[in-house]
């Protein structure tokens, strides 16, 4: 395949960038875009399609086909575009309201297909572009303009429902953390199914501060664990800190050479295995007692969608006794007159 | 054949098949139709089957009928009355009383009159003839169940598969008593019970044993002889609507050298047309079963988008949930067809029911200026020609179109002389060529179509979306702007005028009363104005197939003629428009939303009615 030489500037497009200053977004599409020229691929041959929110304008900043669509319906569209074209390079950028409120049929339907897009979900537990409502993701009791006495309804976490829906590929990551994104992101375009990258993204305007407590601060990596396929579960400033089971087969953070704890005894992330358990478990920490996960939780390789659409098509097509629409015509019962 | 047997000799006629809906009747009917049609007669049909797969057995409301007419000239209907009624059960009789010929042949099975079914049928005497004033009637009872046994005396079947037969019988002896043969039936058994040995050998023994009972009775069942021949000379299939319009649709695609792709979630009665696409991965048809119907379209959009004929099917509630889909292809202005196969209205409706009530909503259901091509097919054959022609406006002019036909024509069939490719007009997606020139939105010609380019086109990247634009392409908030740009892209379809035909009357050119009509009302309408014709009165047709535009020569047509009546299967959506294009005239109109056809003669007689006024 020919290698293609570009900067992440060869994916900026001229229109003004939009976006509140201070927005999570800017981040997330610098890094998308360093990724996206590393990859050498032909620039030609990415889609980026959106629904409707802030998140949403991406795909007109991007020096690329872009499709900016209607809300919700962003994962419908980019399952369209690369299955009638499976060599296209499809990236769907979509929201917490775009993706899990109005949009989570079909959300839910391309995770369970495993078509190959890479789609990103920027959380930022609000509704940013309609001036701050409750979105799926709020926290319980959040004080909105649509909950002014708090939420009475508990949130998604956007990686328990991609597990539910037979999800191949979960990761997270935070807006700002570059070095962290653009890893994940480039794990992301490698993987051959659908793969989620949460993001972590801060509305300075509507929720400023939401993931504060797990992005922010001098002990942030006391808070944070970043996970990568076949290596320990070690976090911390200090790098002492890591995961074990305990015996009801929880997840505990322990320290290393306290308690009797070892390297040996802490678990080694497996992000390949097909079971559940741990990555849900994963999924699930939360502070003050357990981390916070990042990177690439789930990764297991499986069909995808757009292959065996393919390749059901050319396998039919190798015994075909119709070849042309004159074929089909005359095919079956006929008489003449 | 002796001397004593009763030959009837008609020009055409009418059978209709008649039982619960777990009889068997469609498969008795789609299987006398196509014997039929082999013969050489012309022939239209009608499925009637209630929405339930299997509703209360012996009820009125679980009759499931199927109706053919054929004859030795251009049959344009399925018919309005039958001459003969071929009933398997006393509901089927009470459920067909009113639809029969005066004096008309019942053939009915006499082991179903028990004190049960008749019950069941909400009879209130023993006699259902004499209740249902059929005494006059010419009606055969035939012992059709236990004859059937009988036949089946040494099979190894349990009794409720030799009784699943029964219908076999009633087909053996139609057969009989329309001179057909029965080695097409038995080939087309074959075909379909190829596999399953028992089955196939059971359903023959059991058509055999009524055609020869037919042969046996003669002295009491008459026999008809239809002649054949009256049509043009060629290589004829039969063909219902639903698979016309898949077949126009692969056709399109090839002769514009794309791809197809269909998105689509299945719904009654649209859901034959999907159904008929995926089978054709041989020619490289890309179906996708979306989780929903808007789904169905955005996976659409996303294929046109990408360079695809773009094709998503549906029925009217499912076009609801489609009307904001459809408006982003408008604004993003991107090639898309939306088969819509109407059926009673409104929500849940009639599902299996055919009506013309869906216009409205084809027309203005959406938000916003959002003008699309809307056009309608007018038999089962002809819809491979919309499905075809609604393909090419939608590739050269860059726009949705909307096809709208129907649950009578889409389930409905006829012979069909197969066309050639070579003669198919040519299509002519507009993909653009030179990236240098290119401007995503503008528009370079008299059609006011813009150029295309997808993802992987090599110098073309830019972006598209659903927020306003202006002329190049890039987002616009403009005041001006988005009138200039509502006012463009209303032009844009209006200019499809002058891609489509004029419309040419039927009948008379010019008189005392013009019938408009539009869509599948075509073969009752055009039969009613030749009738007309025929007895001397001054009446014209004007069919329309493309709804939005309309042809040019519309209100020319319109001036001709002292009175215009707008007949439509809903009440008065077309004449609204009509009021709405040409204030000018004068409109009458005729509506029916019973979820059925019209009949040749309540058209006569309201057109009659209007010419004496």
């Amino acid at each position: 395949m020919t290698e293609f030489k570009y900067t992440a500037k060869d994916f900026k497009s001229s229109t003004e960038v939009r976006w509140c200053p201070g927005c999570g977004d800017h981040a997330v599409m610098n890094a998308v875009q360093r990724v996206m020229a590393e990859k050498g691929l032909n620039k030609a041959d990415y889609a980026v399609i959106s629904g409707i929110g802030c998140s949403s304008r991406f795909p007109y900043y991007m020096n690329t086909f872009g499709f900016h669509t209607i809300h919700g319906r962003g994962g419908a569209i980019a399952t369209g575009v690369k299955a009638a074209n499976p060599k296209l390079h499809v990236w769907q950028i979509t929201g917490d309201g775009d993706a899990l409120a109005i949009g989570g049929n079909h959300f839910i339907h391309s995770i369970r297909r495993n078509i190959d897009i890479n789609l990103i979900l920027f959380n930022n537990k609000i509704y940013g572009l309609t001036k701050g409502q409750y979105s799926p993701t709020t926290d319980r009791g959040t004080k909105t303009k649509t909950s002014p006495f708090g939420t009475v309804e508990d949130p998604f976490y956007p990686g328990h429902l991609v597990l539910g829906s037979r999800g191949r590929f979960f990761a997270r990551t935070i807006d700002g953390n570059m070095k962290m994104s653009q890893e994940i992101y480039h794990n992301a375009a490698d993987f051959k199914g659908t793969s989620v990258v949460e993001v972590l993204q801060n509305c300075v305007i509507f929720n400023s501060g939401i993931h504060e407590e797990i992005t922010k601060g001098e002990d942030r990596d006391d808070k944070q664990i970043f996970l990568r396929h076949g290596e320990k579960m070690i976090f911390g400033v200090d790098k002492d800190k890591g995961l074990v089971l305990d015996k009801k087969g929880k997840l505990k953070a322990v320290t290393i050479g306290q308690d009797g704890y070892t390297m040996d005894d802490i678990l080694e992330h497996d992000a390949k295995d097909e079971d559940l358990y741990m990555h849900s478990a994963l999924i699930s920490m939360k502070l003050p007692d357990l981390p916070v996960a990042f990177g690439v939780i789930r990764a297991v390789d499986s069909l995808t969608y757009d292959h065996a659409m393919e390749a059901q098509i050319a396998e039919v097509q190798e015994t075909r006794k119709i070849t042309c629409v004159d074929d089909l015509l005359r095919s079956g019962n006929t008489w003449e007159v | 054949m002796t001397k004593e047997a009763k030959v009837i000799e008609l020009d055409e006629v009418t059978i209709r098949f008649s039982g619960d809906s777990g009889d068997g009747m469609q498969l008795t009917g789609t299987l006398f139709s196509d014997a039929t049609a082999l013969v050489g007669n012309d022939i239209s049909t009608f499925p009637d089957y209630p929405s339930e797969i299997r509703a209360p057995q012996g009820t009125v409301g679980g009759v499931s009928g199927f109706q053919v007419h054929f004859g030795n000239k251009k049959i344009t209907t399925p018919g309005d009355r039958a001459h003969v009624l071929v009933a398997m059960n006393p509901a089927a009789i009470k459920a067909n009383a009113n639809f029969l010929e005066p004096a008309a042949t019942i053939i009915y099975d006499s082991d179903s009159f028990t004190e049960r079914n008749l019950k069941k049928a909400k009879y209130v005497t023993d006699d259902p003839f004499v209740e249902l004033n059929l005494h006059d009637y010419h009606k055969i009872g035939v012992p059709i169940t236990s004859l059937t046994k009988e036949a089946l005396i040494d099979s190894d079947m349990d009794n409720k598969a030799i009784l699943r037969s029964k219908n076999m019988f009633a087909l053996g002896l139609v057969s009989w008593i329309f001179n057909r043969t029965l080695d097409v039936i038995e080939e087309a058994l074959t075909a379909k019970f190829g596999r399953k040995k028992a089955i196939l050998e059971s359903n023959i023994e059991v058509l055999r044993a009524g055609y020869n009972y037919g042969m046996t009775m003669q002295h009491s069942t008459p026999q008809y002889l239809i002649p054949t021949g009256g049509i043009q000379k060629g290589t004829y299939r039969n063909i219902n609507g639903n698979h016309a319009t898949a077949w126009g649709l692969l056709a399109a695609a090839e002769k514009s050298g794309l791809e197809l792709f269909i998105g689509s979630y299945p719904i009654t009665p649209a859901t034959d047309v999907l159904q008929a696409l995926t089978e054709r991965k041989d020619l490289g048809v890309k179906s996708f079963q979306a989780e929903d119907e808007i789904a169905g379209i955005c996976t659409t959009i996303g294929a046109s988008f990408a360079g695809d004929l773009g094709v998503t099917s549906t029925s009217g509630p499912g076009l609801a949930l489609k009307s904001e889909a459809i408006g982003l292809a408008i604004m993003a202005e991107l090639p898309l067809v939306v088969v819509n196969v109407q059926r009673g209205g409104p929500s849940t409706g009639l599902p299996t029911k055919t009506e013309q009530s869906d216009l409205m909503q084809a027309l203005y259901g959406r938000n916003g200026e959002s003008p699309m091509v809307v056009i309608a097919a007018s038999t089962p054959s002809d819809c491979f020609d919309y499905a075809f022609m609604a393909a090419k406006i939608a590739l050269e002019r860059m726009t949705p179109v909307m096809l709208l036909t129907d649950g009578f024509l889409g389930n409905g069939s006829q012979p069909w002389k197969i066309p050639s490719m070579s003669e198919m007009p040519t299509i002519t997606p507009r993909i653009a060529k030179d990236p240098s020139k290119f401007v995503s939105y503008k528009r370079t010609d008299e059609t006011l179509a813009r150029d295309w380019a997808f993802p992987g086109m090599e110098g073309f990247e830019h972006r598209i979306g659903g927020l306003e634009k202006n002329a190049e392409g890039n987002v616009s908030h403009d005041p001006e702007n988005h009138q200039k740009m509502c006012e463009l892209r209303a032009e844009k379809v209006a200019r499809v005028a002058d891609l489509i035909p004029p419309v040419e009357p039927v009948g008379c050119g010019e008189g005392d009363v013009l019938i408009v009509g539009w869509g599948g009302t075509y073969g009752h309408l055009v039969s009613a104005a030749n009738e007309l014709c025929a007895e001397g009165k001054s009446v014209g047709l004007a069919h329309f197939n493309y709804i939005n535009p309309l042809p040019k020569n519309t209100e020319e047509i319109f001036s001709k003629y002292k009175k215009i009546i707008v007949c439509e299967l809903n009440l008065g959506q077309f004449v609204a428009y009509l009021r709405n294009c040409f204030p000018q005239f004068d409109y009458h109109q005729y509506n029916k939303v019973q979820g059925l056809p019209f009949s040749v003669e309540e058209i006569k007689e309201n057109v009659i009615k209007l010419l004496e006024e």
